[in-house]
């Protein structure tokens, strides 16, 4: 529409133009037009199709979630829990935690948030999210005091219920209204209020095209400065919509033509049309990134025999996953840490044989000594995840060249998300080996990585370990009361993880965002954050 | 006419009735989980499967299929399982920028393709012919995401005369529903064109050679009033046929340039649905596709009655 405009305006005489001129003046001072609201127009990773944050893990949700909603504690970029709706105090025998809510705390329909709300949504949360069971498990008495004070009594100390409460992903401990949260863990809510710096406008969500969120008038930051989920969620402009746009291309050229203003995660090889651009910012806003990953069925031959897993981490190599996966050197790095590298428990602990390159002769001296027979590991490779599906290829190449033999097998990602739920033998529906990402606030430390839950076929992540050694490592961790405590049982906890291959890491990616130059003030977060940020037309 | 009318529309029903039951079966042997998508990564089994009974997914297929097909006979679709919408507000949200690109599709397709049809068949042989063979061939051979990635490049980011993406709805004025629709509906119609400008000179080159296409031009009668009144009303009945299921196929979802131009229309519900597992949407758009399908090709049928006397129902 622009070379239209210069072609309009350059064939208007000069008389006319003047007319033109005078008239639309004279008719702004009569009319005062009403000021455009400002929206930023954002596409994220994908289209939001569950509501409820707390019965789904989906990060689009999570996402959803932080709009909407507030949480009564959160975690800034130090990584440390901080007040959000609440202060909190903890009782000398460390046995009960007193929260007291903030002045001012609003619900979308006007209500006050009070105490019964907070207890019904944690309530709800513990039921649903795996480390919001743990916490239930310590917890004797979880109560509204007043409408201002929530009390939680633990049965016996347990130094992580600030950081479980204030955990920023998977499900993180939204607050909604009483009535709300007693909606059923297994049932999705149908009511979207909640007291956060964004109101949910349901008349115009549309799923699988639009979310539309607006400036919740009534919500009172903090007065200390956004540093993550943390602090002020200053809102500074009166609308966010999500457009949803599955073609990566489509998304860059409408990035690139001002149609849009935001996007979350452009596909990486197409970077370059978006640095090429001057109104353009590209950058990582999620400095802690992914963690990608492989796991292997525990319940069936060939990995139910640990020296073959031990054969399949040494045949394993980051670099040449990560090169087919980002490509870019400049977003992914080499990790050895399960708990993801540049976290308060990041360690290298028994991380050599996946840090080291070039240990195929090792895998097969192992797979020699384990007496492999040839059964082929089926690896479900899905095709229609860009971020999952390379993994499967690099790692299946890597595992023939140690001398396994692979069946890689293509599906899509609900297929492969069905199957691997499945116990039966690989040939009966089975599998033996797939790979996923996580965030790394998922799995930053051995309570909440689901990875690291080894109960066995009844209570295990997918692969199903059974290793009570570990579970009871997991237990000390919880109670353990020093951070030099912490810090030793975690690395002794993923010196064991590796030699047991729990799970092979594969190391790290951060995703950049990019967005117009028309914003200002687009914060790091490990979640995508719509506060401060500022808009010029 | 209208005997054969009802006739046609009773025997919609058991094609419906076949079309409801394939589908539902089709999707319950299809692997996948709706309940492990609503979970999400972490989810346990136990979580899984209490989901699965909130859904009504845990009860056997027969069971499922009659509670379907009693509340399909009320004229209830059913919900999504993700979104918790109603199918039917999922379907005719989607409903507006389908129909609409169909329609510009079809007026563009007509306006340039029949032209040059009946242009290729008069100057058989010819240069022109060739020209609008070559360009037919060109049509069907460079694949629909490709066309529309070279117009936005050209119309949208090197001119910027066009959005690049998007859809306005024509309640909001027609010059801003054009220009979103304009390259969309160009696109499509690369495929359409080339294929209804193949069928227009083929049908048109059968009928010139027709005795009463020469007794027209023996009477001294205008080549244009021989063309267009004599010649391509006689050709029109195959060309029609293309015309129409050409429609009904791109109500059905025209995925490619759906996405290409990021519009919110019935193709792009159905793959989300299909990759979400969203059994109650696929199966009320498979339903919804088939029944548009029945009733253009009912229409098509009634056209031939218009178009050539000698058919009569």
């Amino acid at each position: 529409m622009r070379h239209l405009q210069s072609i309009g305006s350059s064939v208007l005489t000069e008389g006319f133009r003047k007319y033109l001129l005078a008239s639309t003046v004279a008719l702004a001072a009569l009319t005062a037009a009403p000021v455009a609201a400002q929206e930023i127009r954002a596409v994220m990773h994908s289209g939001l199709r569950v509501l409820d944050p707390i019965i789904t893990t989906a990060h689009i949700t999570r996402n959803h979630g932080y709009m909407i909603y507030d949480t009564l504690l959160s975690v800034d970029e130090n990584m440390k829990p901080q007040p959000q709706m609440a202060d909190w105090k903890v009782s000398d025998d460390q046995l009960t935690y007193t929260f007291t809510l903030r002045d001012g705390l609003k619900f979308h329909d006007g209500k006050p948030v009070i105490a019964a709300d907070v207890v019904a949504s944690l309530n709800r949360w513990g039921k649903r999210d795996t480390a919001g069971q743990m916490l239930m498990n310590y917890t004797e008495s979880l109560e509204a005091k007043d409408d201002k004070t929530v009390v939680l009594k633990l049965k016996e100390p347990f130094a992580y219920v600030i950081e479980l409460i204030a955990k920023p992903s998977a499900v993180p401990a939204f607050i909604m209204p009483a009535r709300v949260a007693q909606t059923p863990g297994t049932e999705a809510i149908k009511e979207h209020i909640g007291s956060g710096p964004f109101r949910f406008v349901e008349s115009e969500y549309q799923p699988g095209v639009q979310v539309v969120y607006e400036k919740f008038e009534d919500y009172v930051p903090r007065k200390e400065p956004a540093s993550w989920t943390a602090g002020g969620k200053v809102v500074k402009v009166d609308r966010v919509v999500w457009v949803n746009t599955p073609d990566a291309q489509t998304a860059i050229n409408a990035l690139n033509s001002g149609e849009i203003d935001y996007i979350e995660q452009p596909q990486i090889d197409l970077l370059p049309l978006l640095t090429a651009s001057d109104d353009v910012t590209v950058d990582a806003l999620n400095p802690l990134g992914y963690q990608t990953m492989a796991r292997l069925n525990f319940l069936h031959p060939p990995f139910n025999n640990p020296k073959i897993r031990r054969a399949a981490l040494y045949a394993l190599e980051q670099k040449p996953v990560l090169g087919a996966l980002i490509g870019n050197p400049e977003y992914y790095s080499v990790c050895g840490s399960m708990y993801g590298c540049g976290t308060p428990l990041a360690t290298d602990a028994g991380a050599e044989p996946i840090l080291t390159e070039n240990n195929t002769d090792e895998a097969k001296k192992l797979l020699k000594e384990a007496g492999y027979d040839g059964t082929p590991i089926v690896i479900m490779q899905p095709t229609d995840v860009t971020s999952v599906s390379p993994q499967p290829v690099i790692g299946a190449q890597l595992l023939r060249d140690a001398g396994f033999k692979v069946d890689l097998q293509p599906m899509d990602w609900q297929t492969l998300v069905t199957r691997r739920a499945s116990q039966s033998a690989p040939s009966q529906g089975g599998w033996n080996m797939f790979f996923t990402n996580w965030v790394i606030p998922e799995v930053w430390n051995p309570i909440v990585n689901p990875m690291l839950n080894s109960g066995g076929p009844k209570q295990a992540w997918f692969g199903w370990p059974d290793d009570p050694k570990l579970d009871e490592m997991r237990i000390n961790f919880a109670k353990a009361k020093t951070d030099e405590e912490r810090k030793k049982i975690a690395a002794d906890i993923q010196k064991h993880a590796y030699e047991t291959v729990n799970y092979i890491p594969l190391g790290e990616y951060v995703p950049p965002s990019a967005w117009s130059d028309k914003l200002s003030g687009v914060l790091k977060s490990p979640i995508p954050t719509f506060w401060n940020i500022t808009k010029k037309e | 006419m209208f005997g054969y009318f009802l006739r046609r529309i009773l025997a919609a029903i058991p094609v419906m009735a076949v079309v409801a039951l394939f589908v539902f079966l089709l999707l319950r042997l299809t692997p996948g989980d709706p309940a492990a998508i609503i979970a999400g990564d972490m989810a346990t089994p136990e979580q899984l499967e209490r989901i699965r009974v909130t859904l009504g997914l845990h009860q056997p297929i027969h069971v499922q299929f009659i509670t379907w097909v009693q509340r399909l006979l009320s004229g209830d679709f059913g919900v999504s399982l993700l979104s918790n919408k109603p199918v039917t507000t999922l379907i005719s949200q989607r409903l507006e920028p389908t129909i609409s690109l169909a329609l510009l599709t079809i007026f563009l397709t007509i306006i340039i393709s029949v032209p040059m049809g009946v242009l290729a068949a008069w100057r058989h042989g010819s240069w022109i012919d060739n020209m609008v063979m070559s360009a037919s061939v060109l049509g069907f051979s460079i694949p629909v995401f490709v066309i529309g990635y070279i117009l936005i490049q050209i119309f949208a980011l090197n001119l910027g005369l066009l959005p690049v993406q998007g859809f306005t709805s024509i309640s909001k004025g027609v010059v801003p529903f054009l220009e979103r629709a304009i390259l969309p509906a160009l696109t499509l119609a690369s495929i359409y064109i080339a294929l209804i400008a193949r069928m227009t000179r083929a049908a048109m080159l059968d009928v010139l050679g027709e005795d009463y296409v020469r007794t027209a031009r023996a009477k001294g009668l205008d080549e244009k009033i021989v063309l267009f009144r004599h010649a391509l009303r006689n050709a029109a009945v195959p060309i029609l046929t293309v015309i129409g299921t050409g429609f009904a196929l791109m109500i059905s979802g025209v995925v490619v340039t759906e996405s290409v131009f990021n519009i919110p229309g019935l193709g792009r519900l159905t793959v989300d649905a299909i990759l979400a597992r969203d059994y109650p949407v696929i199966q009320g758009l498979i339903l919804f596709t088939s029944g548009i399908y029945v009733l253009i090709n009912l229409l098509i049928d009634l056209s031939y009655a218009f178009l050539d006397p000698r058919i009569r129902y």
